[in-house]
């Protein structure tokens, strides 16, 4: 079954022009790397997912994004959209209040009250995010008090929340150390039994480390989606191969790489 | 000597003789009051009544407390939404925005007799309100708007996009995100305004003197005329009377606007103690 399935995407800011006819299909409870240079449009195609884009003024979005048979742009209600497909940022942003509040603001605001239930909610979603062991004594300490990689996975922990059925993720380790990004592609390993995941990124070696299918974006085109080790070892296209050539001989400028301007700053 | 290093030197005298200026220009002003006043703050001007002989000052005290309080608590929930309004809701940049904003910057730089003028004609007079606590309270709370609504409205610019976004990806509404996670974020900076806006009340005379009117009283009600600290002092000194008494009041408002200082800065210490 494909969890998005996704037709004629076309994606407009204003006079640009910056997603072009994207056809794009997923499977339940597998994990997609979205790979491309900076400005290709990854990133942008990743928040057509959950229409965060919705929020961009001057942002037209046309053909049909299909989430589980249903097309998630006549949806009604945007927010029952976003709680069944999660999204975690580049930059860790946890809320100004308790470990605790962030993990349950989700619950909370899908109608959750009783106290015992969110404690289970919230012990449950840090769990999954690996994180649970490191916080369990300090559920009540600001947020803005974990380091960079741990307020990365309390973020990931506060998506989880609200049980999705998908998570995006947009290059959820560019800002992190080293070590802090091996626990959340470990983690992200252990994800994928449960949940279906997209992730973007510039690391290459992440990509082909913990991606069942990988779609190659180049200038707001979706050039090639296939099995990663396929498409690693044996690109169709020549534009793939020489993008994952160049990256791949040049680890240390793919691990450098730039962070990606967001599209609706270029735009 | 090197020319650059004589220059560097006149830099560093000329750096010093300003802070050396300014210090001693508060410390002159303090010292002044307080040696002109001190000996008169007996304990006889803290009598719960004024009268002729003894120009007592703590009605005026709790009317500055009073009026101070009123006048916040009309003016920074308008200030507080309006800045929600012109943040969160209009178009970034818009000609209501700005026009608003042009609004709000003209309000602030009109001169505060011209507020009391406005505040006579109408609340005193065309409201019927008469010389109150009311009528001061909603003059002020015009005054002061300006400063809330810009010092809201930078507080809430402050704060990342990112975390609009964090809310909104968990599928929680315009409002929920405004009230659970960016106005708590912003607090600090509104707290800020709203502090120095209390500052403007606290000092506040011309605008009070024809719409709160210069009775020595405790209010009862806020339909009863009142005369705040700054109020107080400006009517002992023009009697000339009481001018001593009048140096006393002044250590007394300076003593309220440093526990005002403290306390709010106390405040900010303790909630930011939640957040980093």
């Amino acid at each position: 079954m494909n969890c998005f399935s996704v037709k004629n995407l076309n994606l407009h800011y204003g006079e640009m022009h910056a997603l072009i006819d994207i056809h794009f299909d997923m499977k339940y409870r597998e994990i997609t790397a979205l790979i491309g240079p900076s400005g290709c449009g990854k990133s942008t195609f990743l928040r057509t997912l959950n229409r965060m884009n919705d929020l961009v003024e001057g942002c037209r979005v046309e053909g049909s994004v299909r989430l589980f048979d249903e097309d998630i742009y006549t949806m009604p209600d945007v927010s029952m959209l976003r709680k069944r497909v999660g999204m975690v940022f580049q930059k860790p942003n946890p809320f100004p209040m308790s470990v605790f509040d962030n993990v349950a603001y989700g619950p909370r605001t899908h109608g959750v009250r009783s106290r015992q239930e969110l404690e289970m909610i919230v012990e449950k979603s840090l769990r999954d995010a690996a994180i649970w062991d490191e916080v369990k004594d300090r559920l009540k300490k600001p947020a803005m008090s974990l380091s960079g990689g741990q307020q990365q996975r309390l973020c990931i922990a506060r998506a989880l929340a609200v049980s999705p059925e998908v998570l995006l993720l947009d290059e959820p380790t560019s800002a992190l150390d080293p070590l802090s990004t091996a626990k959340i592609e470990e983690l992200l390993r252990e994800l994928r039994s449960k949940y279906s995941v997209v992730i973007v990124t510039h690391n290459m070696q992440q990509a082909a480390h913990i991606s069942d299918k990988t779609a190659f974006f180049l200038l707001g085109e979706l050039v090639e989606q296939g099995d990663t080790k396929e498409l690693f070892e044996n690109p169709r296209d020549e534009r793939t191969a020489e993008y994952i050539s160049v990256k791949v001989s040049a680890p240390q400028a793919a691990c450098a790489a730039p962070v990606d301007i967001p599209a609706r700053l270029a735009g | 000597m090197t020319g650059m290093k004589i220059k560097e030197n006149i830099m560093k005298w000329l750096v010093w003789a300003s802070i050396a200026l300014t210090a001693a220009t508060l410390a002159f002003i303090v010292l002044f009051v307080v040696v002109k006043g001190l000996p008169y703050l007996k304990p006889s001007l803290f009598s719960l009544t004024y009268n002729s002989v003894n120009v007592s000052l703590t009605p005026a005290l709790i009317s500055t407390v009073i009026l101070t309080a009123l006048a916040l608590v009309i003016a920074v929930p308008f200030g507080v939404f309006a800045s929600i309004f012109l943040v969160e809701y209009a178009k970034r940049g818009s000609k209501i925005v700005k026009f608003i904003r042009a609004m709000s910057e003209t309000l602030a730089g009109i001169p505060s007799i011209v507020f009391g003028l406005f505040g006579m004609l109408f609340f005193v007079t065309f409201l019927g309100f008469g010389f109150s606590v009311l009528s001061g309270a909603l003059t002020l709370a015009i005054m002061v708007l300006p400063i809330v609504l810009r010092s809201s409205e930078e507080a809430l610019l402050a704060v990342p996009d990112s975390l609009r976004e964090g809310s909104l990806s968990l599928g929680a509404g315009k409002l929920r995100t405004i009230f659970k996670v960016v106005l708590p974020a912003a607090a600090p900076g509104i707290f800020g305004g709203v502090i120095l806006s209390s500052g403007r009340v606290v000092g506040e005379t011309a605008a009070l003197i024809y719409t709160a009117g210069t009775v020595a009283q405790i209010p009862y009600s806020p339909l009863q005329s009142a005369r705040t600290l700054s109020v107080h002092m400006y009517a002992l000194s023009g009697e000339s009377l009481h001018v001593g008494e009048g140096y006393a009041t002044a250590i007394v408002l300076l003593v309220l606007v440093a526990v005002i200082n403290v306390a709010s800065s106390a405040i900010l210490k303790r909630a930011n103690r939640n957040r980093i």
